[in-house]
């Protein structure tokens, strides 16, 4: 209502963030938060035998780690962002303004990570001898401060998922304090150990290809570290399951995949078995025989495992509608407050960015598309991915939609499709919506943002109806001020 | 006040911190971040430069390596340090860094990608340095590749913390082109970018002339009087045209955000910056065995200017946005009273019908009607297939099959309802369907 607002009409916002997020899951919870350990591990492991080929691996693997997470890691975290205020400005200017220590002592353990990162790299050379225990330490802060970043961006993720007690007292602590706090991170941080493994395991292969006999203690080691954490992260995926609030549960099943591939929930599930199980076989063999172990082997892991991450994700992107804030504000950047009063005198009535006002016979339509704007492009597109003309033509048929029982769905729909928002606003703008959705119908168009188009200001009777005087720069108003009397 | 103008509601949740604080906070973290993006893209103009020259000329081309290698670390710095000023800005300026963001969305989203592609390259660039050494070429097309994309993003940034500043250009806006031609942008733009290579000239003066640096071991023929004579002369050119930059950024703003203040500011670091160009001017004059004493003072001296030069903008934007924002505030709280006052008062009356009717209409009427089959079967057909078994519409409910996929291929989604409720709605429908015409 008061912003303008960023419209993506094929991907969908939601995809962009989904798509930045898990990117940035993918490259940080192997990369960073799990390789550093896992790097420190091996430094350590080769410095008290006197490996020196050793520690070149391990130092190489540190060395891919660290140009893809100061790269597409560290950017892809500023990404999630950035897309998370386009497609949603409410929401995330609220999250920063409740959260803002939270975030800030967040900004500070990531400048302490990155230091720590160049420092560990740059130095991993010429701090040798003595001073190698020295640098061992260095990685071990490194590994704490990594963990340390992921865990407090866990707690900000979590709040969104349950409120806990802020509702009723908004304050930092109650957020962090929420239920699913805990859980989240006891499965986040095994997993991401575990995929550090099969990450460095891929990396081994290209790092070790004219010294088998090292390739094969390298595979076993790394095996084995991925192995310990298996039954760590199960124990952690159970007790998170146990923890999500009891409606989100209703709602995983259109999480995993939409709602069309309902019924694949349970395919899904099988999925999730079947990579688990797959990871666990293929470290195992990686210990038992490293020597055997074949190249498909390990892309095999990495790829289920990106897709394990990326479902995880967008289970955690999705379960938490119709709201941003739970209980607080709704997907479209509407605060529940406020929907009685809205409901009084229109959204149109105080929205900020709208071509009218007032609905006439004339303006329907344009009204119809201010209120799909406002009220539903947060979550929808007109024809791309989660677009609503699909979604009404598998409710309604490609028949002519009947107007009545369209505008009635459209009313009711929030209470027995629980991820949406109520519509907000009057009778007459339910209306001019529908027959927008009808036009839609005969004649679908493609939504254009703000980004393309700009915005509309109402011109309000309060206001002149004159455009804005040309504003004056420093050098036009010196001139002025010397040219009169 | 001026027509046209929006003016949106702020989101009504207090400032988690002192505003002052946060302003202050803004200034010095702002200049630290912009610190190191001066040192990024002054770097990799300087690295540029000095590479191609260096074709000619060996140690030139040894400089532009070592340049290139403070590129990777100082860029990494900038990322992070922008985080905190980001930060603040979100929250000091919801309303209006967010509108400019949305305006020029395209763009502004598209920093994410340009910047690790920027970043890929120069590392690229960095450590292929003796590998494409007879492919020098393609090695400089990497590294003007990598400064374009440096050079580029700024202007991304800038377009944007220029377009909040002016809300009564928002509605005229179509998207980041047409706001990057908005006034004062390229001016600030040019003034901004020289600024990088004075500020990065200063920085390898002292990185790399300093004791610990192996000059003699890098070059053949640069000794350190002739890098600081050389590092001097780049920033002391730079400096100098900012002279021109400076007041042309200035006279081009719009006046509406002019304040003494800012102007007294803006005043004192001109005359900061001319203290510096003389002291500049004296290490330029002296000996080859004297040059550098005088670095700490220059240092100091242009550190000021740009605090100086960060703390007159702030005013600035103060100033630009205070009418703005006095009209946000009263427009909220307008709203916010309002609203407050309705929720309380309005009190869920519900309407005296039985409860069947009641859940019926709320959670089944979206898609089932009395007679209509459009969305749903309706009651007429489940009256006659559950006749005397509500209990198998109860069943149903909680969980719906998928039976008419012809019909209905969204299907059914399943209804979360207490067990009375769902009795309840199960009697209704059976009672209402039977009452066939
Ligand atoms: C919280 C985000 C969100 C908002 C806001 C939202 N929707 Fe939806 N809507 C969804 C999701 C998710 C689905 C289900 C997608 C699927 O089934 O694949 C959906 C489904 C629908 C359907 C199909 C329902 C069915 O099963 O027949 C319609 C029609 C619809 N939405 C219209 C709207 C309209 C109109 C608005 C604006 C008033 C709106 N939605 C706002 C998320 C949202
Ligand atoms: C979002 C739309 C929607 C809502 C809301 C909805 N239904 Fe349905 N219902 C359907 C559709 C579509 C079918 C047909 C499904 C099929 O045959 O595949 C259906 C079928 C049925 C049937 C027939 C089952 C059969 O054996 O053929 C019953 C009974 C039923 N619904 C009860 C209810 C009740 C009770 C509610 C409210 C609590 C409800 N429905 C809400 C869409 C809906």
């Amino acid at each position: 209502m008061d912003f303008p607002l960023f419209h993506l009409d094929y991907a969908g916002n939601r995809m962009l963030i989904a798509f930045i997020a898990v990117v940035h899951v993918i490259v940080n919870h192997p990369m960073a938060v799990g390789a550093m350990p896992l790097v420190t591990l091996m430094e350590w492991w080769g410095w008290r035998r006197g490996d020196v080929r050793w520690d070149e691996l391990a130092r190489r693997i540190l060395f891919a780690c660290f140009i893809i997470t100061t790269t597409v890691g560290a950017l892809t975290g500023v990404g999630i962002w950035l897309s998370a205020s386009l497609a949603n400005p409410y929401a995330i200017g609220s999250l920063i303004r409740v959260f803002f220590w939270g975030w800030f002592t967040e900004w500070i353990i990531f400048c302490l990570e990155v230091g720590f990162i160049l420092f560990y790299f740059l130095t991993w050379k010429t701090w040798s001898g003595k001073r190698k225990l020295m640098h061992i330490r260095i990685g071990l802060a490194l590994s704490i401060f990594s963990w340390l970043t992921m865990a407090i961006i866990v707690a900000i993720l979590g709040f969104m998922m349950d409120t806990g007690a802020w509702l009723e007292n908004p304050s930092l602590i109650d957020g962090v304090l929420n239920p699913i706090y805990l859980p989240q991170l006891a499965f986040r941080t095994p997993f991401a150990m575990a995929l550090a493994g099969l990450f460095a395991l891929f990396l081994i292969f290209f790092f070790t290809k004219n010294n088998r006999k090292l390739r094969h203690r390298a595979v076993r080691f790394v095996s084995l570290w991925t192995l310990a954490w298996t039954p760590i992260y199960l124990l952690g995926a159970w007790w998170y399951w146990k923890s999500i609030p009891p409606n989100m549960i209703d709602n995983i099943p259109v999480a995993l995949a939409t709602q069309a591939f309902e019924s694949w929930h349970t395919l899904v599930a099988w999925f999730i078995v079947f990579a688990v199980t797959v990871i666990v076989l293929v470290a195992l063999w990686g210990v038992l025989t490293p020597k055997h172990l074949p190249r498909v082997a390990l892309i095999v892991p990495m790829i289920l495992c990106v897709i394990l991450v990326g479902y995880f994700e967008r289970v955690r992107e999705f379960i938490r509608k119709p709201y941003v804030i739970e209980k607080y504000m709704y997907a479209n950047g509407i605060l529940v407050q406020d929907y009685p009063l809205l409901a009084r005198d229109g959204v149109l009535q105080h929205a900020s960015y709208t071509p009218v006002r007032e609905i006439t016979e004339e303006n329907k339509i344009e009204a119809g598309r201010a209120m799909f704007v406002i009220a539903c492009t947060r979550c929808h597109t007109v024809e791309g991915l989660n677009g609503v003309v699909d979604k009404l033509s598998s409710r309604f048929g490609n028949e002519p939609w009947p107007h009545e029982a369209v505008k009635n769905f459209l009313a009711k729909m929030h209470n027995s499709l629980t991820f949406m928002p109520p519509v907000p606003g009057t009778e007459k703008e339910l209306d001019a919506l529908t027959a927008y959705m009808l036009m839609l119908q005969t004649k679908p168009e493609h939504l254009r943002g703000a980004q393309d188009i700009g915005v509309d200001v109402p011109v309000d009777a309060a206001q002149d109806s004159t455009k804005p005087k040309e504003e004056q720069n420093v050098w036009q108003a010196m001139i002025a001020e010397l040219q009169s009397p | 006040m001026i027509a046209n103008v929006p003016v949106p509601k702020d989101i009504p949740l207090s400032f988690p911190v002192d505003a002052v604080l946060l302003q202050g906070l803004l200034v010095v973290l702002f200049l630290a971040h912009i610190l190191f993006v001066n040192f990024m893209v002054g770097g990799s103009i300087l690295t540029l430069f000095a590479e191609i020259a260096g074709r000619k000329n060996k140690d030139l081309d040894r400089l532009a390596e070592r340049i290139a290698a403070t590129i990777t670390v100082n860029k990494s710095l900038a990322v992070v340090l922008g985080v905190g000023p980001l930060l603040c800005i979100n929250v000091l300026y919801t309303i209006h860094f967010y509108s400019a963001n949305a305006l020029t969305g395209n763009l502004w989203i598209s920093i994410v990608p340009l910047v690790i592609v920027a970043f890929l390259l120069s590392y690229l660039h960095k450590y292929t340095w003796h590998r494409m050494e007879n492919a020098k070429g393609w090695h400089i097309a990497i590294g003007s590749a990598a400064t374009l994309l440096f050079l580029f993003v700024p202007l991304i940034f800038l377009t944007n913390i220029n377009l909040m500043l002016f809300p009564g250009q928002w509605p005229e806006v179509k998207g980041f082109w047409s706001a990057l031609f908005l006034p004062n942008v390229w001016p600030r733009y040019a003034h901004f970018i020289i600024a990088c290579v004075a500020v990065t000239a200063l920085f390898l003066l002292v990185y790399m002339t300093r004791k610990a640096y192996p000059v003699e071991t890098t070059f053949e023929n640069l000794d350190r009087a002739a890098l600081r004579k050389g590092f001097y002369w780049v920033a002391f050119g730079a400096t100098l045209v900012q002279f021109i930059l400076g007041p042309l950024v200035f006279f081009t703003l719009p006046a509406r955000g002019l304040t003494v203040a800012m102007v007294i500011v803006f005043c004192l670091g001109i005359a900061l910056a001319i203290a510096a160009m003389i002291t500049m001017g004296i290490e330029l004059k002296s000996n080859r065995d004297r040059v550098g004493r005088l670095i700490l003072p220059v240092i100091a001296l242009i550190m000021t200017t740009g605090f100086c030069m960060g703390y007159g903008r702030h005013l600035y934007r103060e100033g630009a946005l205070a009418e703005h924002r006095f009209q946000i505030q009263s427009t909220s709280e307008d709203f916010a009273r309002a609203s407050a006052m309705l929720s309380k008062t309005a009190k869920l009356n519900l309407p005296e019908v039985p409860l069947g009717q009641q859940v019926f209409d709320n959670y089944c009427s979206a898609c089932h009607d009395l007679e209509s089959t459009i969305s749903a079967p309706n009651l007429y057909e489940i009256a006659k297939l559950y006749a005397g078994n509500p209990q198998g519409i109860v069943k149903w409910t909680k969980s719906p099959e998928k039976k008419r996929t012809d019909l209905y291929p969204q299907g059914m989604p399943p209804q979360v309802l207490p067990e009375d409720q769902l009795i309840a709605v199960a009697e209704y429908m059976i009672e209402t369907g039977n009452k066939a015409p």
